[in-house]
């Protein structure tokens, strides 16, 4: 452990942060294919409301899909422009 | 110009041309320089497209037909989820919808795409958000404030973040979704070997690019449409 230098410990915390902040896909994932199900099961039994369906079903998922993006960001944020690094080399 | 470096992965927006206002230095970054090719190829079809209109052919041909299918199309999302409102808005949910596809689609081009950026997406939203504002004050007068300490006045600040809310969920659903196209694109481009940059990127391209830019297109102007609405209806 002694050889590991402050820059580089907050790097590979922020890496595992960024790994963990990525749980947050599960669950638009499971969102989305719910609301897949459920759009193809409508049109099944009405097809001539395809389209109405599938555009109500595609705004639905796009706002279930806002969590998972919240998530994505941080990630990126933690990988890409990390405020802990430039906090601690500001000190 | 933009997605893939010599040495490995790069997508981020670089500074491309310096100039000085009052003894400053200051650059175009590549979101900027993007985002002018994209309006400048925009206002170049919107002006052949109009030259050809004002030709004023007997029967209409090849480009005419494409651009008023077009503005039509355009029309009819508008009206269909604004129903009476609809004209009055459809100037602006035609424009952000060219916009943001072609900004989209960029990708395909080589450029950078300008909605990959957090600065554009979110100046976007915040029109959107005056916009929606501008409509509820217009219906519902000095009530839009009032409505803020409904149902009892302690709710007041969660009425007030749900406002601000509204810009900040459009802005990074579109920028998160173009983001990660870009960054999963220039890792491909950027660490594999040769021979697997070959055919395979255009099936990732139809993907990123083209349904997830058109998937995003979609849901940000029928987004704006719905808040719109419903503000209007209040």
């Amino acid at each position: 452990m002694n050889n590991i230098t402050n820059e580089g410990l907050i790097l590979a915390c922020s890496a595992i942060g960024a790994g963990l902040a990525m749980i947050a896909g599960i669950g638009p994932g499971v969102g989305q294919g719910y609301a897949a199900g459920q759009g193809a099961a409508a049109v099944g039994r009405n097809p001539g409301a395809k389209s109405d369906v599938t555009s109500t079903m595609l705004l639905g998922q796009a706002v279930a899909e806002t969590t998972g993006l919240y998530g994505l960001v941080i990630a990126l944020i933690l990988l890409y422009a990390n405020p802990l690094l430039s906090k601690f080399l500001k000190l | 110009m933009i997605r893939a470096s010599e040495e490995g992965v790069d997508f981020f927006s670089h500074p491309l041309i310096p100039f000085h206002i009052g003894g400053q230095e200051v650059y175009l970054m590549t979101t900027e320089v993007c985002t002018l090719i994209v309006s400048v190829a925009i206002v170049i079809f919107a002006l052949i497209a109009r030259a050809k209109l004002k030709a004023d052919a007997e029967t209409p041909s090849g480009l005419q037909n494409f651009v008023e299918f077009l503005v039509e199309s355009l029309d009819k999302v508008v009206d269909n989820s604004m129903g009476k409102f609809g004209k009055k808005y459809a100037n602006y949910i035609g424009t952000i919808m060219l916009f943001i596809f072609i900004s989209n689609i960029s990708g395909l081009f080589g450029l950078r795409p300008p909605t990959g950026d957090y600065a554009t997406t979110l100046s976007l939203a915040l029109i959107t958000f005056v916009l929606i504002q501008y409509a509820a004050i217009k219906t519902s007068k000095f009530e839009t404030f009032t409505n803020l300490f409904k149902p009892i006045p302690l709710l007041f600040p969660i009425n007030l973040i749900g406002e601000f809310a509204t810009p900040l969920s459009l802005s990074l659903r579109l920028f998160g979704n173009i983001m990660a196209g870009t960054i999963m694109l220039a890792l491909y481009y950027g660490l594999l070997p040769i021979f697997a940059k070959l055919g395979i990127p255009a099936f990732l391209h139809v993907y990123f690019d083209l349904f997830s830019g058109a998937i995003q297109t979609y849901v940000f102007s029928m987004l704006t449409m719905v808040f719109i609405t419903d503000k209007l209806n209040a």
